[in-house]
């Protein structure tokens, strides 16, 4: 149910223990905060970087980061 | 002093503060719940406009008919009466004054969206209307209805959230859960939920006897209806009133005894909500539709009346303060994000600011939405930022001249 197949990051934040590895593997996408916990930037992943992204996602530790389809009813 | 007409409801029928309403009286009162009106009860929720009166104001036809329509699975109904909001009390005295309503309604829901279970989720520590639900349920004994139980909740702000009333149902734990999968797939027992408040469904059992247009003759302005508010603050008269949706601000100041010069700010919505200059909302409408569209909102129905003489920095920064113990402890932006921005609202409060504690508000307060299991920590900041554009001079004040106006004090001597 994702329009035109557009994909976007989300963060589980129960999972994610904020080592910040996202962020240093994908800065275009992630900012940290002060604690290095992930900032993503809105909205879906540029064609481009979706390859990085998913790498980004992979290699969590946490399993807390997911590259996943756009909700259909969540056009953020 | 200006008065609005009472327009009485939900607490309609014997005075609040006596015991609660026998089912005798109640079914005396109101009749029985029509029998035929079960079945076209979603249209006619859809048709009167009721909004959910838990806090986020989503309409309760749309979440029935949802939920009616599901594919597959025995739905569960969780009546939310956690009210873990310590300004409100308006669903505890509803649940302690009118309990076979909340049940009524609860009853409705599982009937129309076909349930075979429901659950009151009631805060533990409402002990009043423990009590009252408890025994309205036995009262109740064998009329035929799906299984009932109460299960209550444990004390905390974010005990009443959605996900995390249904983990504390299932698993003992009042910490929210990552959606998805949603509760409307997946919630108490991995049946398909419906969370719904108490008094949306007290108010739910009353369209049903009534009807929606009974339901849109009251309402002053867009969003039709009557509603449960807690006064707060700066009135003679704090507690628990009904309104009809509408009713201004300085109306229910008056009402309650606050005339307009004692009140300085007023925040509406609760701790999730926003603070707004006394004179800038005098004259605004409790109105939960129209409130939205400016920004604002009506929430859960606090009206919290800062007198003059109280500093809003300190009152933020104790708000802050709680929310921060409040965390559920488990996602870090909430977690760390909020303990800073409590720690850092706090000093300056005090006088004690750092040089950048200023630009840390904003840019924590700019940075944490949407980085949370649940709201919880959304809600906190909005209430932060709006603190920060109306007692921003004082904000200024306290961090820079370590000096408070309200007050007028000088905070930097010990
Ligand atoms: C931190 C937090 C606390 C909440 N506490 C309550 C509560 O005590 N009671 C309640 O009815 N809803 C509470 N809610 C809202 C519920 O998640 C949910 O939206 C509501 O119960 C749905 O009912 P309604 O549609 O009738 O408003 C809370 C939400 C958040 C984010
Ligand atoms: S890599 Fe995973 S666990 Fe680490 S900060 Fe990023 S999302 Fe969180
Ligand atoms: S956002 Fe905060 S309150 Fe909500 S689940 Fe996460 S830690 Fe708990």
């Amino acid at each position: 149910m994702s329009r035109n197949g557009e994909r976007r990051l989300r963060v589980d934040w129960v999972r994610c223990d904020g080592y910040g590895l996202c962020g240093d593997m994908l800065p275009e996408l992630i900012d940290l905060d002060e604690w290095r916990f992930p900032i993503l930037r809105a909205g879906p992943v540029d064609r481009d970087l979706l390859h990085d992204a998913q790498r980004a996602a992979d290699c969590c530790p946490m399993k807390a980061l997911i590259l996943e389809p756009v909700p259909a009813d969540r056009r953020r | 002093m200006r008065t609005y007409p009472i327009t009485q409801r939900l607490l309609a029928g014997t005075p609040m503060g006596g015991a609660a309403e026998r089912l005798g009286a109640h079914v005396a009162r109101l009749g029985p719940l029509p029998g035929d009106r079960r079945r076209d009860i979603i249209p006619s929720l859809e048709a009167s406009g009721l909004l959910g009166r838990g806090g986020a104001g989503f309409p309760v036809g749309r979440k029935w008919r949802a939920m009616a329509e599901r594919r597959h699975g025995d739905a569960v109904i969780v009546a939310n009466g956690a009210e873990g909001e310590p300004a409100s009390f308006k669903d505890r005295v509803l649940m302690a004054n009118r309990p076979h309503l909340v049940i009524d309604g609860a009853i409705l829901a599982a009937e129309a969206v076909g349930a075979g279970e429901i659950v009151l989720y009631v805060g533990g520590e409402h002990e009043a209307a423990v009590a009252a639900m408890s025994r309205a349920l036995m009262e109740r004994g064998d009329e035929r209805r799906p299984p009932l139980r109460i299960v209550t909740a444990p004390v905390g702000y974010v005990a009443g959230e959605a996900t995390a009333a249904v983990h504390y149902i299932n698993a003992g734990d009042a910490r929210p859960t990552t959606t998805p999968p949603r509760m409307s797939e997946r919630g108490v027992d991995g049946r398909p939920t419906l969370v719904q408040n108490v008094e949306s469904l007290a108010y739910a059992a009353l369209i049903a006897r009534f009807g929606e247009d009974w339901y849109r003759t009251a309402g002053r302005s867009e969003t039709p209806g009557t509603g449960l508010i807690t006064v707060t603050g700066a009135a003679e008269q704090q507690g628990v009133r009904e309104i009809e949706l509408g009713t201004t601000v300085g109306e229910v100041a008056a009402a309650s005894g606050a005339g307009s010069h004692a009140v300085q700010a007023v925040v509406l919505g609760g701790y999730f909500g926003t603070w707004a200059r006394a004179e800038d909302v005098w004259d605004l409408p409790l109105d939960p539709a129209g409130m939205r569209a400016g920004g604002l909102a009506f929430g859960c129905g606090i009206v919290g009346l800062l007198p003059e003489g109280r500093c809003g920095v300190t009152a933020t920064a104790e708000i802050m303060g709680f929310m921060a113990d409040e965390s559920a402890g488990q996602c870090g932006p909430c977690v760390y994000g909020l303990r800073a921005l409590g720690d850092a609202t706090a000093r300056v409060a005090r006088g004690r600011a750092e040089a950048d504690d200023l630009d840390r508000i904003e840019r924590w307060t700019a940075q944490l939405p949407g980085r949370g299991a649940c709201h919880h920590p959304d809600g906190a900041v909005q209430l932060l930022a709006s603190a920060l554009d109306v007692f921003g001079d004082e904000f200024n004040r306290h961090a820079r001249m370590r000096r408070c106006s309200v007050t007028r004090s000088r905070l930097d001597v010990a």
